[in-house]
């Protein structure tokens, strides 16, 4: 899909480690290793989904896309450009960079502004000071996202779940960002909101040329949202891949389980799982699949050492050597 | 009729302030018999979890009870007075909520909360109920029990506390187990492993369960018959297969229609999610006639004139639509 060589994103080996204060006045100190020497890129026009569980990292890994989270060691690189350590460029212009939509779109706008102020603000900051210009842009991005103009001298409490979400993804969108960071953009919906919601992301992500990151533990939605999956589990990618290769071939017991507690109606009651009826693949000779256990894992330790190790063009799984 | 366990007929919940009433579930009737599962499904706002309140009389105001019939093991549940609905609660009829951390008392140890059962409601000491309290936690999978027991709600993980709750709401071998989104919160991998607890445990013990949830995938794994409500009323009730498979309200195959289903990208393609057009209407302005009526795209004029009456599907249940599939 990309064209020159340099993706869209790159972040490399990036470490993300939070001090934890324990004992009485907080005299011990621990390192919470939220992520860890992780690696991965994103190409222009593609959808890559961070799949994993809640306290997995995925979170901390898409605030330092953004710039809102200063890595403990490693680097992002946007168009080839550090993003990150001393050169880094300024909030913003990280911002016009990046953007991010969020999980409950209620909680992420002001409640006491218009949407047309909440639209306006980042304009504004962003050096837009003509007020046709800023009016025009905002009326446009209504349109875009499925909403009537006239609706943005509104207040977010009088729209309904998935037009907040729409409001959501044009306040991400006024800017022209290349990358858009989606954090679980369904999941706060109504079921039967969903696939407008759904819909108007990919129909957006054609139109407009957009890149996304998407943060989920939907596997349906993702399989069906995404062009590659990276699955993360304690801070690192276990397994990614294009979306037909890992989610038709899973190598990983983690994806495996991932996949297989996913609970469809219709899988459920014809029995016909895509995943689990084929064995275990065995991991290639001398290796184990890391981590060797799952649900032992101790975020504070140092993890031993193992590689991501592509078994076949655009699918690769976390291998540790056998001793 | 009388070997059912649950009837809920023509329940009627209104919304009264002062002199305002808005009409949050009309008409609403199902049945669960012994060691069935029912699921009841629907969005945010319609109904499902206000009429299991109503179940167990922990309707506050001003949400109020103001028609139909709820039958409980032969007994009527709106005649009994506070003091009988607490003794019922627990006992016969139990709950599990959403969020465990809100529903679990943060300032006391899981064992004792576990052990007020005991004490409550079937009159062991405390000495004994701590006892029982170890084996009720070793039965829903808590691994060392006698460790746990002390613990207090904060130190244990969402899964965890789920099965604390759980192990609360079985206690007193309940006849009714209801459960209202008791995996939202949590993990996929945990969600997993907590319905297949309450499964066993409910199948083993004959319990009844009343599941409540707007996931589709969780409601075909656990439940026998489904009641799918759509703004305030059951529109479509049938056993769980024949409802998935052969949906015959349009709401229904809408819903299913606008889900991804896993695999079938694979098999056909990307394509184009079916879209359930226009938003759940609000209590305060609910439509005319069939109150789908305004995004359905089967319907005709008769269906913004009256309210749909149940008609019989083949196999068994009913449906709630005049253009209906069959």
């Amino acid at each position: 899909m990309s064209n020159n060589n340099e993706p869209l994103v790159r972040v490399d080996s990036l470490s993300v480690h939070f001090p934890v204060r324990n004992g009485l006045f907080g005299r011990s100190k621990r390192t919470l290793r939220a992520v860890n020497e992780l690696s991965l890129t994103l190409n222009k026009g593609e959808c890559l989904s961070i799949v994993g569980e809640s306290g997995c990292g995925k979170s901390t890994l898409a605030l330092s896309i953004l710039g809102l989270q200063e890595p403990t060691s490693g680097e992002i690189f946007f168009e080839g450009r550090s993003i990150t350590g001393k050169t880094r460029p300024s909030r913003l212009e990280r911002a016009g960079m990046a953007q991010m939509v969020f999980q409950d779109p209620y909680a992420s706008l002001n409640p006491r502004q218009t949407i047309y102020t909440s639209l306006a603000a980042p304009l504004r900051l962003h050096g837009v000071s003509d007020r046709k210009e800023i009016a025009q842009r905002i009326e446009s991005m209504m349109q875009l996202v499925g909403l009537k103009p006239e609706q943005a001298k509104r207040f977010p409490h009088e729209f309904s779940g998935g037009q907040r979400q729409r409001i959501g993804i044009a306040r991400a969108l006024i800017l022209n960002p290349k990358v858009v960071v989606l954090d679980e953009p369904v999941s706060a919906l109504d079921v039967s909101i969903r696939a407008q919601i759904i819909n108007l992301l990919l129909e957006l992500k054609e139109r407009l040329d957009l890149s996304y990151i998407m943060i989920s533990h939907d596997l349906s939605v993702v399989e069906h949202m995404s062009d590659r999956v990276a699955v993360m589990y304690f801070g690192q990618i276990v397994e990614t891949g294009s979306w037909d290769r890992v989610f038709s071939d899973p190598q990983h017991p983690y994806t495996r389980r991932l996949i297989g507690a996913i609970l469809d109606p219709v899988t459920e009651l014809t029995g016909q799982s895509p995943v689990n009826t084929r064995a275990m693949p065995e991991p290639p000779a001398g290796y184990d699949y890391y981590p060797r256990e799952l649900g032992k894992h101790d975020v504070y330790s140092l993890p031993p050492a193992s590689h991501l190790v592509a078994l076949r063009e655009d699918h690769s799984v976390r291998l540790i050597a056998r001793n | 009729m009388t070997d059912n366990l649950l009837e809920v007929r023509d329940l009627r919940l209104d919304i009264v302030s002062g002199k305002v009433s808005h009409n949050v579930v009309d008409n609403v009737s199902f049945s669960i018999g012994r060691g069935e599962a029912y699921g009841l499904v629907g969005e945010s706002g319609c109904g499902k979890s206000i009429t299991a309140l109503s179940i167990i009389g922990l309707l506050r105001k001003p949400l109020a009870v103001t028609g139909g019939a709820l039958n409980f093991n032969g007994r009527d549940l709106r005649g009994l007075s506070k003091r009988e609905l607490r003794r019922l609660r627990g006992e016969k009829i139990a709950m599990i909520f959403q969020e465990p951390m809100t529903a679990l008392n943060p300032l006391s140890p899981v064992g004792r909360q576990i052990a007020e059962m005991f004490v409550l409601h079937k009159g062991a000491t405390w000495k004994e109920a701590e006892k029982l309290a170890i084996e009720a936690l070793g039965n829903v999978q808590v691994p060392a029990p006698e460790e746990r027991v002390k613990a207090y709600p904060h130190q244990m993980s969402g899964g965890m506390r789920q099965r604390v709750m759980i192990a609360i709401a079985l206690a007193c071998n309940p006849d009714l187990l209801i459960a209202d989104e008791p995996t939202t919160a949590l993990d996929v991998t945990v969600q997993a492993e907590i319905l297949k607890l309450v499964k066993e445990l409910c199948a083993a013990r004959g319990t009844s369960v009343l599941m409540i949830s707007h996931d589709l995938g969780v409601i075909a794994n656990m439940c026998n018959r489904v009641g799918i409500m759509y703004a305030g009323r059951l529109v479509e009730e049938r056993p769980v297969a024949d409802l998935f498979l052969h949906p015959a309200h349009p709401y229904t195959d809408g819903l299913l229609k606008s889900l991804p289903h896993l695999g079938s990208r694979r098999l056909e393609g990307r394509k184009r999610l079916q879209e359930i057009e226009g938003t759940v209407p609000s209590i305060a302005s609910f439509p005319p006639g069939c109150r789908f009526q305004p995004r359905c795209h089967r319907a005709t004029s008769v269906c913004s004139a009256e309210i749909p009456p149940p008609s019989a599907l083949n196999h068994d249940g009913f449906v709630k639509c005049f253009n209906h599939e069959q």
